[in-house]
């Protein structure tokens, strides 16, 4: 407590699930993640809990299903292709209403793209990763003590409403190291698991985990039933950061995790110029901080400015939540090039016009 | 003397019962059950006959068989 | 008058949606009535597949897991690692245990898992109406090889209880089979050997168990049993095949 040790991302997250209590981790090796295994395979052992290097990402995500299922905390961790081949078990997991912490320290695709950082892995997490009606909780850390602090409240919110969780990072935050402080936090009120099947120890009745419902109707409900779940998760977990947004912008850029960082470098550089600009961080991009816009709509001269590293995932969640109100404009990089604050300023001035 | 009962409702006619009974004395029912089925059944003639192996059961995928002895 | 011959405790009294003939019926009650004798139904958790069985978790009492198609071995590992007290069995198909599934079986005997699988071989896949499956013998008409199996195309079936058996962490891999009475009571006694083996803590044990498909097959189900003795089981032969249980310490 108090205590700042100097840490690499990736074993940061590892450490961090550690103390929120994981039992059980199920990986595979792919970088650039493959410390948050590697990690949990020298200290597991040690405490007593689960490590198991699967055979595959498949694998992985079915043992998590297993032990979650069973009602034991449990997390993987992989990269970009990786998450793919976790597509169907992260449906079956979402149908079935387990909790589970997932986390994507994403690299530069399609296909085997490149092991650099990206951020082109935005619609699979929050829109199209899998099939069927779904969402789960995206957390984006931009520091690896954010990232730290969010591996409680991720594994806390998926017990509390019985979904996976994920935690994106991209390459950057898990290979670079920085101070972390491992803070005590205020756990959460969570509900017992009597759902679990851990065998039937004198219950009655047997619990079942599954997620196929052959009659419609009943399937209807079950869907149901979930889209009031994220309701509710949209209502009371969202999570963003305003910065410099309280005065009049000339822009208002909206980046998360590494390239937000980025971003309030460009802030500091453009100041220098006479330009103001704010910056929304959404900390979670699924549920999406709509919000974040209502609050800034009238304090920004020329829009807003979608930056990633990516061809413009985030940029379509950003119109939608601007609705046409003001002009929306993105600036990427792509292929695991990180953009530097200074190509971001000019894409800037080409938008406002030049320097006043 | 062994007595088989057999649960009209669940059986599905298949017959397994009747290939293995060692005794020859399962049949299928006249009459129709509720699913359509002609449910297996010993008569109450040939009951007496049984030995209550338990071989038509062991062989019956339905449960529908109990055996008494 | 004793009762000589019941419904396991461990099966629910619920009709099944099984054909009529169909040996998955046969194969539900002799796990059930396994879990019933050695006394286990309190901790015992099982993994249904994809596949006719599907709907296996609605007929057992214990506690049951619904797996993706293939997957059960590695789902029934995440419940055993993190319940090591508990008894795991996944219950597969011929689709599920040797298409899909090849690397999660393998995987999970090759740790010597301290779970017991069961496999049934019926040389066909039934749910989805009657195609080819990895344990489809040369010459067999299916949907999908309605001219027979062409090996020059489709290549040979796997055995795959010889084929675990190379694994060292698989200690126990009897094939056996539901088409006889004789055939019946020792398939039971082997599942209930594989789930002792389970609970000594030996390593990894499957029952690959020959069982027909009349409604595919298009056969009755006496003809099924006849197709089986004498097609399947000179292939798929009876016995067996590894049990290196006492050599584990």
């Amino acid at each position: 407590m108090g205590e700042k040790v100097l840490m690499k991302g990736n074993e940061a997250i590892a450490e961090a699930a550690i103390r929120a209590n994981c039992q059980c981790f199920f990986g595979y090796p792919i970088t650039p993640q493959t410390e948050v295994a590697a990690y949990m395979s020298r200290k597991m052992p040690k405490i007593g809990r689960v490590f198991l290097q699967a055979e595959s990402e498949i694998a992985a995500i079915n043992m998590v299903y297993g032990a979650a299922g069973s009602g034991v905390r449990s997390m993987t961790s992989s990269s970009s292709p990786g998450i793919s081949l976790k597509a169907e078990g992260i449906s079956y997991i979402v149908g079935a209403e387990l909790p589970c912490l997932i986390v994507n320290i994403v690299r530069g695709g399609p296909g085997l793209g490149g092991i650099q950082p990206a951020q082109s892995d935005y619609f699979q997490a929050t829109k199209g990763g899998t099939h069927g009606d779904h969402n789960m909780p995206v957390y984006v850390p931009a520091s690896i003590q954010e990232m730290v602090d969010l591996v409680q409240e991720a594994f806390d919110v998926a017990d509390l409403y019985r979904t996976p969780c994920m935690i994106m990072g991209d390459g950057m935050l898990g290979q670079m190291m920085e101070p972390v402080e491992f803070k005590e936090v205020t756990k959460r009120k969570l509900p017992e698991k009597d759902w679990a099947a851990n065998g039937l120890q004198g219950r009655k009745k047997h619990n079942v985990i599954n997620s196929l419902y052959l009659k419609a109707e009943d399937l209807e409900n079950h869907n149901l039933k979930l889209q009031e779940k994220y309701k509710l998760i949209k209502a009371n977990e969202t999570r963003y950061e305003l910065f410099n947004c309280e005065e009049q912008c000339d822009l208002i850029m909206v980046a998360y995790g590494t390239t937000a960082r980025i971003c309030k470098n460009t802030i500091k550089l453009a100041e220098k110029e006479g330009l103001k600009l704010g910056l929304i961080r959404p900390i979670t991009v699924w549920p999406y901080p709509v919000e974040a816009f209502e609050k800034t709509i009238n304090k920004t001269k020329h829009g807003y400015l979608s930056v990633e590293m990516s061809c413009g995932q985030m940029v379509e969640d950003v119109k939608l939540s601007v609705n046409g109100r003001a002009p929306v404009n993105f600036f990427g990089r792509v292929g695991g090039v990180v953009p530097n604050p200074q190509e971001i300023l000019m894409n800037v001035k080409e938008l406002v016009g030049g320097v006043k | 003397m062994p007595k088989v009962s057999f649960r009209e409702d669940r059986c599905k006619g298949c017959g397994n019962c009747i290939t293995v009974c060692p005794v020859k004395i399962i049949s299928f029912s006249e009459g129709l059950s509720v699913k359509g089925y002609h449910p297996a059944t010993i008569t109450k003639e040939k009951m007496s006959k049984c030995i209550g192996c338990a071989s038509c059961a062991r062989m019956c995928p339905d449960v529908v068989i109990k055996v008494e002895k | 008058m004793a009762v000589v011959f019941d419904r396991p405790k461990a099966l629910l009294d619920i009709p099944t949606h099984y054909c009529p003939g169909c040996t998955h019926g046969v194969i539900h009650r002799l796990v059930a009535e396994v879990i019933d004798e050695l006394e286990v139904l309190d901790k015992t958790i099982g993994v249904a597949p994809v596949g006719c069985s599907v709907l296996a978790y609605d007929y057992f009492a214990c506690d049951m897991f619904e797996a993706a198609h293939g997957r059960a071995p590695a789902v029934a590992t995440g419940i055993k690692r993190s319940n090591p007290d508990k008894v795991v069995f996944t219950y597969q198909g011929d689709g599920d245990l040797a298409a899909i599934g090849t690397a999660e079986i393998v995987h999970a005997a090759t740790r010597g898992e301290l779970i017991t699988s069961i496999f049934v071989n019926n040389c066909i896949y039934g749910m989805t109406g009657g195609q080819m499956a990895p344990t489809t013998l040369p010459g067999q008409i299916t949907e999908t090889t309605p001219y027979g199996r062409d090996v020059k195309i489709a290549g040979y079936p796997i055995q795959v209880s010889e084929m675990i058996s190379t694994l060292i962490g698989a200690v126990y891999v009897e094939r056996v089979s539901v088409d006889t009475v004789p055939h019946v009571i020792k398939a039971k006694a082997a599942i209930k050997r594989a789930f002792q083996y389970q609970l000594e803590g030996k390593g990894f044990s499957m029952v690959e168990v020959l069982s027909i498909c009349p409604t595919n097959w298009g056969l009755s189900p006496d003809e099924s049993f006849i197709w089986l003795r004498e097609n399947m089981i000179p292939f798929y032969t009876l016995g067996v095949k590894k049990d290196s249980t006492q050599e584990v310490k």
